[in-house]
């Protein structure tokens, strides 16, 4: 049997957070931390989290599993499990409306902030408008973000100021419509990141090129745009 | 009920994947009031699972394509039951649509020359099926569904639309009229129920794959839109028709796309023999997905299955080379390796058929103005009611879907609805206000369940209902077997109506929601386990041993699903090409 322990609280009912204890039967089987979840809540249809396409492309399930952000539909039991023990919690630093459900508005509210959109006010062509191989290769690495916070809620910086610190997610995007050759804004976006917090508040730590459940790296996309404003200024 | 709260807009959609997203954004551009009510925040949407691409005559690929081939290809893969006018407004609109799509930003995989990337997929011809293997599946790398959902999700941003994220729909409000006037919704975080008003209520809920034990499909594709739809009384369309996807990951159900094959992949039985060449010679593994799915089938019941059961097959993909395979299919090397253990660059992917795809739905016109059929068997609009993509069925798919046509199909009837809508409102929609009484009706079921006292666990009521569609409804079926099943949703449905809910309490309630899909599933597996008994034929999908042969002296038609009495009709399919004479029904081999 494996031990479980996950993160509980309803504001309809607990005047804080606690711990719930479970045991539950895995058949010594390598399952996804989902499927102990969606097993629990056949047990305990009270138990609230997020999830969608269990495959790791929709981003819904984004948790903190024994001390590390990940997706628990893509992470098997045998990398999350320690001394027979699986710890369960929300992703840290955003309010928590029930158990493992997190308020994401603060995340999408910087998300929202750096123009998520193709912006380019020249005619559009008849056909698609024409994009090398090489300059598409650019985007590999930034579109592929399905926007689950494993990195933001990862950050420090993020934790001390998200109203002000764009974030690992939001700045990836932000570098994912800089770098494509098809929009026109560069300056109106670098001037929006333009300050002491946007985009400066990152300490390179790293902690979100560590947790991405998709490989992506925040920190360089970071990096790039850092050359970009400083070249800008000069 | 006195002190619930009404919010107004010009158009509601209900879904915010892509064909509710690519319908808001038309209406959203053009100013009007427009909100998407979504139980999931957009981008969780299963648009966001398609891996290899849409499918469009743009010519990228070949210079000389044309959007005629493609409606040929997809009148002949829906085995003659798409509507031909509908499929000839998709072919032809498409290329337009897709350019729109670039343009906002969608990051599509390029050629040499700067120009989107198309890959082959299954069913795909050039030259009316004359010449050859045609490549008109246009692609973002293997994760298009992705892209273009998270581009639709942007353009929303910018031009301005209300999103209602993590809102539930649970009934639609009629008139007096009997026309469609908003719905009652959720608002899940805090679980206030509020009546969601509007001149113009689009359903673009998507499908229902989890009516099925083994599906493709994301845990929140439960057929809110098509339950919803028939709990008003309103009709749904060639609901017997769903398509198998051949190439599902053994015991995950998780997608491993088409465009696999398209790259080069093929299939093999235990002995390692490319099955699909003794089954369909020309097209081999890219024949129809109908067709290659019943192949593995039948090579699994002859006893050539791989693994230790003998219950699937194996999908190679090593000899393409580890260069090509992150270059073009990086998602499925993913995939494979978290669910299936197999690293394909290597060995093979073991892949089984697996429930993917809702052909039929509710029916709607070209506009996505949804039809009820009168006692005379006329067409007769809904007034205030529009559906597009899975949830609807306009027809394009018939009773096969080939690949790459879904994402198209929620573009251009996504955009299609929009555009309608946009006229209607300028030239003024006047609709009768709902009654107390009338929004009264929609709070029923919602009411039933929040005051259940007893009753079973949703999870347990869940898991029967997919089995028994899985053992009665699947790729083969028999008469006999079918109306064992039917009996066993008879049996299961008062208890499926008195699902527990224990905990009533307010704030992110997921079980009342789970108890309010399940009413879904079963809504949507009662109709599809009727039709596909009465479908006394074989066709695309719906594949019957004691039946084993195509009908069209009986069955080139519709069929249409009441839900008050519980009984199929037929209804007509569209020949009425604009462009030329209708494509008549030929004998489909690949």
């Amino acid at each position: 049997m494996l031990n479980v322990s996950i993160y509980r609280y309803n504001p309809e009912v607990d005047a804080e957070p606690y711990m719930q204890d479970y045991q539950v039967d895995t058949q010594g089987k390598d399952v996804m931390v989902l499927d102990v979840l969606e097993k629990l809540k056949t047990e305990d249809p009270s138990l609230s989290f997020r999830r969608s396409c269990r495959e790791g492309v929709c981003g819904s399930d984004g948790l903190n599993i024994s001390g590390k952000n990940g997706l628990a539909c893509i992470t098997p039991l045998s990398s999350a499990v320690k001394g027979n023990k699986l710890v369960i919690r929300p992703l840290p630093g955003l309010p928590v409306i029930r158990d493992l459900v997190i308020d994401m508005s603060q995340f999408y509210a910087q998300y929202e902030k750096i123009q998520p959109y193709m912006i380019n006010n020249s005619p559009a062509p008849a056909i698609e408008r024409l994009q090398s191989p090489e300059e598409r290769a650019k985007l590999d690495g930034l579109y592929e973000c399905i926007l689950c916070a494993c990195c933001s809620t990862a950050c420090p910086s993020f934790w001390w100021n998200p109203e002000k610190f764009i974030g690992p997610s939001g700045l990836l995007q932000a570098y994912r419509f800089l770098a494509d050759s098809r929009d026109t804004a560069t300056e109106e976006r670098l001037a929006n990141l333009d300050d002491p917090f946007s985009v400066f508040r990152c300490h390179g730590i790293m902690n979100c090129v560590q947790v991405c459940p998709k490989g992506l790296n925040p920190t360089k996309a970071i990096g790039h745009i850092r050359n970009m404003l400083i070249r800008s200024a000069t | 009920m006195a002190n619930m709260r009404t919010m107004s807009f010009d158009a509601v959609i209900v879904g915010g994947g892509g064909s509710g997203m690519r319908a808001a954004l038309q209406l959203s551009q053009s100013g009007y009031k427009t909100a998407v009510i979504t139980k999931v925040f957009p981008t969780r949407s299963h648009t966001v699972s398609a891996q290899g691409g849409i499918t469009c005559a743009i010519a990228s690929d070949d210079p000389n394509d044309q959007w005629q081939w493609h409606m040929y290809d997809t009148i002949k893969g829906s085995d003659y039951i798409g509507d031909q006018e509908a499929i000839e407004y998709m072919c032809q609109t498409g290329p337009e649509a897709i350019f729109e799509l670039e343009h906002m930003g969608l990051p599509f995989s390029r050629t040499e020359e700067g120009r989107i990337y198309q890959r082959p997929f299954g069913g795909q011809s050039k030259d009316f099926g004359n010449g050859g293997q045609a490549a008109r599946t246009c692609a973002a790398a293997d994760r298009t569904g992705h892209a273009l959902l998270h581009t639709l999700y942007q353009g929303n941003l910018k031009s301005e639309t209300t999103f209602l994220n993590e809102w539930y729909a649970v009934d639609i409000v009629k008139n007096e009229d009997n026309a469609v006037v908003g719905v009652v919704a959720i608002d899940i975080e805090t679980g206030e129920t509020v009546y969601v008003k509007s001149k113009a209520t689009v359903f673009a809920t998507g499908g229902a794959g989890r009516i099925y034990a083994s599906t493709t499909n994301a845990h929140i594709c439960t057929g809110d839109g098509v339950g919803m739809a028939l709990r008003a009384g309103f009709p749904v369309q060639d609901i017997e028709m769903w398509q198998f996807h051949p190439t599902g990951i053994h015991g995950a159900g998780t997608l491993v796309t088409e465009g696999c094959r398209g790259e080069g992949g093929y299939l093999i039985n235990k002995d390692g023999e490319r099955f699909m060449e003794r089954y369909a010679p020309n097209a081999k593994d890219l024949a129809g997905r109908d067709v290659v799915a019943r192949s593995m089938v039948l090579e699994i019941l002859e006893g050539r299955g791989c693994g230790p059961d003998g219950d699937h097959v194996y999908l190679k993909l090593d000899h393409l080379g580890e260069e090509t395979l992150n270059a073009k299919l990086p998602g499925i090397l993913e995939l494979s390796r978290t669910f299936a253990h197999a690293d394909p660059v290597v060995e093979p992917i073991p892949v089984v058929p697996t429930c993917h795809y809702m052909m039929g739905g509710i029916p709607t016109n070209v506009d996505g103005q949804a039809l009820t059929i009168d006692k005379d068997g006329n067409d007769q609009v809904i007034n205030g009611f529009y559906a597009c993509g899975e949830a609807a069925c306009v027809s394009v798919h018939g009773a096969n879907r080939l690949g790459g046509n879904s994402l198209l199909d929620l573009v251009v009837f996504g955009r299609a609805s929009g555009m309608f809508i946009e006229k209607q409102l300028r030239e003024g929609i006047n609709l009768k206000e709902a009654s107390e009484a009338d929004i009264e009706r929609a709070m029923t079921g919602l009411n039933r369940i929040n005051n259940s006292a007893d009753g079973e666990q949703a999870s347990v009521l869940r898991a029967e209902l997919q089995t028994i569609m899985q053992n009665y409804f699947g790729v083969f079926r028999r008469g006999d077997f079918m109306q064992q099943g039917i009996e066993k949703l008879k049996a299961l449905r008062p208890r499926i109506e008195n699902v527990a809910l224990d905990d009533k309490s307010n704030a992110f309630n997921t079980a009342r929601i789970e108890a309010l899909e399940l009413q879904n599933l079963f809504a949507t597996a009662e109709a599809t386990a009727i039709a596909a008994e009465g479908r006394t034929e074989s066709r695309g999908a719906h594949a019957r041993e004691d039946f084993q042969e195509r009908d069209d002296e009986n069955w080139l038609c519709h069929s249409v699903y009441f839900p008050d009495s519980k009984t199929l009709g037929k209804r007509g399919v569209n020949f009425n090409l604009k462009t030329r004479e209708a494509f008549e029904p030929k004998i489909r081999t690949y």
